[in-house]
């Protein structure tokens, strides 16, 4: 652990009834990194996201994020604490507007008192405005966004994500059913945003995590196995062996 | 929408205004005594209606437990109006102490001597409670059926107390206000209630404008996100514990007043009004209105109880069955209620069955979203 560590994970252990879903695993992000976290079905990728959250209670270990430790703290204390979580299916309020949505996110402080009192603020209005340039949903400002495509939704995400300003970016699964042209869009997309934020991916997609270009950590059976650029883990026989798959004898 | 269009929107909006503000002034002198009075109990039932749709429609909390609110504000109203008129009886105390050899006015009934503390007790003694209660509930995250089973729970522990408790609040008999004095009229005369119709009719819209003020805007779009997906609100840095506990302990209030009117009007309350069918019909009257409109809890609360009214006083035992069809009709055709019917796609398909009308184009719905983790 150093002081330019923004987020450590130190001997996470997370038990379900006996079933290990994350073993001893420890992690740590600098700042402004961008980090991509691949493994088989099971592997605890999702658990991983819930610890750090404070969707899930780890058994043992200690999650530490800009000094602080977040055990124990309720998910929306985290949240406004600078953690920002893209689910794996797009999770939007499919019954509110794009712009709505994007209000949500935007709004500070997240207080009833303010919600009810206020309108909403002229630079947060712009940051609606920018963010609708940044995914291309400018024209839909007013469409329900349950009318949106499966494309546009997941960016409606990535930009409600963004617009929470946080300093920590979990991303789950955000190219899962793009196409090839919005995915590729979409790995520019987080390029982009690291290094002011900090971006942790988490995907399947060989191809997508390539093109991030970043480092990666291999998990299995809840820890990490390896760690390192796309070339050494590839050459790494462990992950060979777990996920790439042996070359046939 | 062509401009046109927002005119002829703008001229029905202001003819239906007109056209509802004479009416309420109209009603007491086109409608007998008797007639009058039913509606403007319907009226004030659509008060509780509305904080039903605000936590039901809007929020997602099924709430079977809206009768104690509705009860508390009206033992508020009721407890006021006996103690005042209470001058010659003995001990000058409500005369149903007598009965069970009470010499002593309970403590708590020492504060409804002022008719000040009444006017607030009516709503904020229920909203205080609903408060509380939906504090401990949302605080342990517990919700869906386990939030409904408890309100239900919490309904048949208030109605078990109020029905004991003969020497504080004459328990089962309730309390009577039609005989009761107010200003030095009796309530239960024809001027008086034809003012409660009037105070009713006005709350009923002031209570519609505060709804709409509620909803509108960022605050009612996190109901609708607590609603259709709590976590990620959540996880978006809101707190819905109390989100929840302010719409809850507003409906809470809501209910009061609701409670209070119309125990004036019927002339008594009692633990009647906290007994589960009751509970359920407001559920009943939303869901056939219309979820998540408001206007559509007022007109299900009035028409429903008014068809409950005339079908009784023709075919005395059928209206249960007619509740039962209709609620049966309202979840298997009309999801969204009569009035979400109408606001949605609903008479568009329906001339398209017909023929009169083009089909459209795009098929929205086809985009099925699997939304995982939703249903934890």
């Amino acid at each position: 652990m150093n002081n330019k560590d923004l987020l450590n994970l130190i001997n996470i252990t997370v038990s379900f009834e006996g079933f290990l879903a994350l073993n001893n695993l420890n992690l740590n992000l600098k700042k402004g990194e961008l980090r991509a976290v691949i493994g088989p079905n099971g592997a605890g990728k999702t658990t991983f996201l819930d610890v750090i959250t404070g969707k899930v209670k780890p058994t043992k270990g200690e999650v530490i994020f800009k000094g602080k430790s977040l055990v124990g703290r309720k998910e929306h204390k985290i949240a406004r604490l600078g953690v920002g979580r893209k689910f794996q299916s797009p999770r939007i309020f499919e019954n509110l507007t794009v712009k709505e949505n994007l209000e949500i996110s935007v709004t500070t402080p997240k207080s009833p008192l303010n919600l009810i009192n206020k309108s909403i603020k002229d630079e947060q209005l712009n940051e609606i405005d920018h963010l609708m340039k940044i995914v291309n949903l400018a024209q839909k400002v007013d469409s329900k966004a349950g009318s949106l495509s499966h494309g546009q939704k997941q960016w409606l995400e990535i930009a409600m994500l963004v617009g929470q300003k946080p300093d920590l970016m979990l991303v789950d699964e955000p190219v899962a059913g793009l196409t090839d042209e919005e995915t590729d869009l979409t790995a520019d997309l987080l390029k982009s945003l690291s290094g002011e934020n900090t971006v942790v991916v988490i995907d399947h997609d060989m191809e997508f995590i390539r093109r991030l270009d970043s480092n990666v950590s291999v998990l299995n059976q809840g820890t990490v196995l390896c760690e390192g650029t796309m070339e050494t883990i590839q050459k790494d026989k462990k992950v060979i062996d777990v996920y790439l798959g042996r070359p046939e004898d | 929408m062509s401009l046109s269009k927002i005119k002829f929107d703008k001229k029905i909006v202001l003819s239906f205004w007109i056209i509802l503000i004479a009416l309420i002034i109209a009603a007491p002198t086109l409608l007998p005594v008797f007639r009058l009075n039913l509606l403007g109990r319907y009226l004030s039932l659509s008060i509780v209606a509305l904080g039903v749709d605000l936590i039901w429609g809007y929020t997602g909390l099924l709430s079977l437990g809206q009768g104690i609110f509705f009860a508390l504000g009206g033992y508020c109203a009721a407890m006021y109006l006996q103690i005042t008129s209470s001058s010659e009886f003995p001990n000058n105390i409500p005369e149903f102490f007598a009965l069970y050899g009470v010499e002593k006015l309970p403590f708590f009934w020492e504060p409804f001597r002022s008719p000040v503390f009444t006017f607030f007790a009516i709503w904020i003694i229920p909203a205080l409670v609903a408060g509380l209660i939906g504090f401990l509930v949302f605080r342990n995250r517990i919700k869906g059926v386990y939030f409904s089973i408890l309100t239900q729970a919490s309904l048949l522990v208030f109605f078990n107390f109020f029905n004991g408790q003969q020497k504080l609040i004459n328990g089962t008999n309730g309390l009577k206000t039609d005989v009761t004095q107010l200003f030095g009229q009796m309530v239960g005369s024809e001027s008086m209630q034809r003012i409660f119709f009037w105070i009713t009719a006005i709350l009923v819209i002031a209570a519609w404008f505060f709804a709409k003020w509620v909803v509108k805007g960022r605050f009612g779009n996190i109901l609708i996100g607590i609603r259709d997906d709590e976590p990620r609100v959540r996880f978006t840095g809101y707190n819905p514990v109390i989100f929840k506990t302010i719409i809850f302990s507003i409906a809470g209030g809501l209910a009061g007043i609701s409670g209070a009117l119309y125990t004036v009007q019927s002339g008594i309350v009692s633990p009647q009004f906290m007994t589960v069918p009751f509970s359920i019909e407001m559920v009943i009257w939303v869901a056939v209105g219309g979820r998540g409109t408001l206007l559509g809890a007022i007109l299900g609360a009035v028409f429903i109880n008014y068809a409950k009214s005339l079908v009784s006083e023709a075919l005395p035992a059928s209206w249960m069955f007619i509740q039962g069809g209709l609620f049966i009709l309202v979840v298997t055709a009309l999801p969204e209620g009569v009035l979400g019917w109408i606001q949605g796609d609903g008479p568009r398909n329906l001339l398209q069955r017909f023929g009169l009308k083009r089909k459209i184009e795009t098929y929205p719905s086809l985009e099925v979203n699997n939304k995982e983790g939703n249903n934890e």
